[in-house]
């Protein structure tokens, strides 16, 4: 639904159906709503056939990079003889992504039954679920959730009084951005600074504590359920546009939109849909000028390519920008773009962990060049400079924070020019006040 | 109050892990594999008794964790939620970030700085009561502007809602 709203007719609700109804917080309200009964059924098949369901799902990872999950689990070794690790990312802080918070408020055991069927699937017998610092109301419900868990025998020594053991720890960040990296989280998780990790090894071979380990999103566990309920061929069936993207997505409507909220479609459910009917078009008075679809870190997409576009992986690509988290984040004529772009760009030097030299340097240094436009003391050669910076930024680093800070000044400077120019050539006021 | 330069050795520092505090932890040790894995939730509980992490108090959780004091403090210092000085009885963590940038959110900053007193962030009020910080992404985009007073998160936070919110918090 889009909560905060009602369901509009175009939504396809599945995880989002009970938000806002506080009676599915407790276990016992979870169980009268059908809980639980996924584990049971997931319990019942050996561990690679609930993997093979998944894959069979088309279920790919929501927190942004899209990868199929089942495949992902697949990767884990088998018979290793070491412990397993599930890392369930609840570090949910890519600007305009409010969907996990949600799926964490109003259906905790949701994301516990996730876990569960996760952990199983990959011989797991210890689930950390790190979720954000500041999510004080979610860190709440979701210990409640878990301590809830154990004394109703869901968790513990026997997965539901049958199946192997299963611990779930809430581990808790302590902001900073980067930890929602994988490899940045799993060094937070061991106690250390939230630094990314060169890849190889991958996680699957070397993780948390060194260990295989298999790390997913919130909205990606949650789904899981859903899909060994109601069977990979239901799931895959959910699909409007490109089959390659099935399910539904959770997406956080935000900035100029009259109904901000999380909406749940189908994949391959038209972007102009979303932004214009579900989220209420723009104010009285005002028109559509820019929406950033995957959270802040895809590139910018005007009037022109939103035109058309299906909201699934491959059809936001087509269009020049990423599905990424969901996170949608609209912009009416009242948005000054070098601003906004500029506020973008002080976020990822602000969260950038600063281990390679291209990311700490370039993105302080795009910080300085848009504040030397925005304060009228912009050069002609200014443009040419972020975009050769942005270039030195994007594929060089560890991690993609780097690339992530390039793709709104690229496509910024790309589709709203003018509006730079306007402050170089000093026709538009200056925003900043000169240093 | 000063929120800058190095923060003064403490003298008779009190240990935070005693007593309860201490078999809250070795109760979460038995939860991870690693002593280490527990710094963040030994600097949370630090942070929770004292109201902020002191050089002292560092050097406390290099002891318990068994890393050393120059460690932990790379540690701390990576994350903004921890603080390495003394705050007002108050902290608010006030959300400029770009979604909430456009609805106004920097209004809502502004009139938090001045109706505590703080006049600028990260700077505490004459009276002690509050300390106020800007922070990226609180996550409730949707509800703009969000702030966190202490552990209380407030969804769509306006300049014309402030004194009210304020009012609870002595």
């Amino acid at each position: 639904m889009g909560y905060p709203h009602p369901s509009h007719e175009k939504e396809t609700v599945v995880l989002s159906q009970y938000f806002g109804d506080e009676g599915g917080r407790s276990y016992q309200g979870w169980v009268e709503r059908g809980g639980y009964r996924a584990l049971e059924a997931a319990l019942a098949m050996k561990p690679d056939e609930v993997t093979d369901v998944i894959k069979a799902s088309g279920l790919r990872g929501r927190g942004g990079a899209g990868f199929p999950t089942g495949l992902k689990w697949s990767f884990m070794p088998k018979d290793s003889g070491k412990d397993h690790y599930l890392v369930c990312n609840a570090d949910e802080s890519e600007p305009g992504t409010f969907k996990d918070r949600e799926i964490m408020r109003w259906t905790p055991h949701a994301l516990i039954e996730g876990c569960a069927i996760g952990a199983y699937a990959i011989g797991a017998e210890c689930c950390y679920i790190y979720i954000r610092g500041e999510f004080t109301e979610p860190l709440a419900i979701m210990a409640q959730a878990v301590a809830d868990a154990y004394d109703n025998g869901v968790l513990g020594e026997k997965l539901m009084g049958t199946g192997p053991r299963l611990d779930i720890v809430i581990h808790r960040g302590a902001g900073a951005y980067i930890c929602g990296e994988e490899t940045g989280l799993m060094n937070s998780l061991e106690g250390r600074r939230g630094n990314p990790r060169i890849k190889p090894p991958f996680p699957a071979q070397a993780g948390l504590f060194g260990l295989p380990t298999t790390v997913n999103n919130v909205e990606t566990l949650a789904a899981v359920p859903h899909i060994i309920t109601r069977g990979a061929a239901w799931y895959k069936d959910i699909c409007r546009g490109n089959e390659k993207s099935t399910g539904t997505k959770l997406y956080s409507v935000c900035g100029h939109v009259q109904k901000p909220g999380n909406y749940e479609l189908a994949m391959g459910t038209s972007l102009e849909e979303l932004i214009f009917d579900m989220a209420g078009g723009m104010r009285p008075g005002r028109t559509f000028k820019a929406v950033i679809p995957g959270g802040s870190s895809v590139p910018i997409m005007d009037a022109d390519d939103i035109k058309g576009c299906l909201l699934d992986y491959e059809g936001v690509v087509e269009r020049g920008s990423m599905l990424g988290s969901g996170g949608v984040i609209v912009m009416d004529d009242s948005a000054d773009m070098v601003y906004q772009i500029y506020r973008l760009t002080r976020f990822y030097a602000h969260e950038s962990c600063a281990q390679c030299t291209q990311c700490r340097e370039g993105t302080a240094w795009t910080v300085k060049i848009l504040e030397r436009i925005l304060s009228g003391e912009g050069k002609e050669s200014d443009l040419n400079l972020l975009l050769d910076l942005a270039e030195n930024m994007t594929g060089k680093t560890i991690c993609v924070l780097s690339d992530s800070c390039a793709a709104p000044v690229v496509s910024g400077i790309a589709k709203f020019r003018s509006e730079f120019d306007a402050y170089l050539s000093g026709a538009r006021p200056p925003a900043l006040a000169a240093h | 109050m000063s929120t800058t330069g190095a923060s003064a050795p403490e003298t008779g520092y009190e240990p935070v892990f005693t007593g309860e505090t201490k078999a809250a932890l070795e109760a979460l040790f038995e939860r991870y594999p690693t002593k280490q894995a527990c710094m963040l939730p030994a600097l949370w509980m630090v942070q929770k008794v004292r109201g902020w992490i002191s050089e002292s108090a560092m050097a406390e959780v290099a002891e318990v964790i068994g890393v050393t004091p120059a460690y932990v403090k790379g540690v701390v210092t990576f994350y903004t939620m921890y603080h390495t000085h003394p705050v007002g009885r108050n902290v608010i963590q006030v959300c400029t970030t770009s979604p909430c940038g456009l609805c106004g959110a920097e209004d809502v900053m502004r009139t938090i700085l001045q109706e505590t007193g703080c006049e600028e962030l990260g700077r505490t009020s004459e009276d002690g009561r509050f300390t106020v910080q800007e922070v990226e992404c609180l996550g409730a985009c949707g509800f703009p502007t969000p702030i966190l007073i202490n552990d209380d998160f407030i969804e769509s936070v306006t300049p014309e809602r402030v004194a009210g919110l304020l009012e609870g918090y002595e």
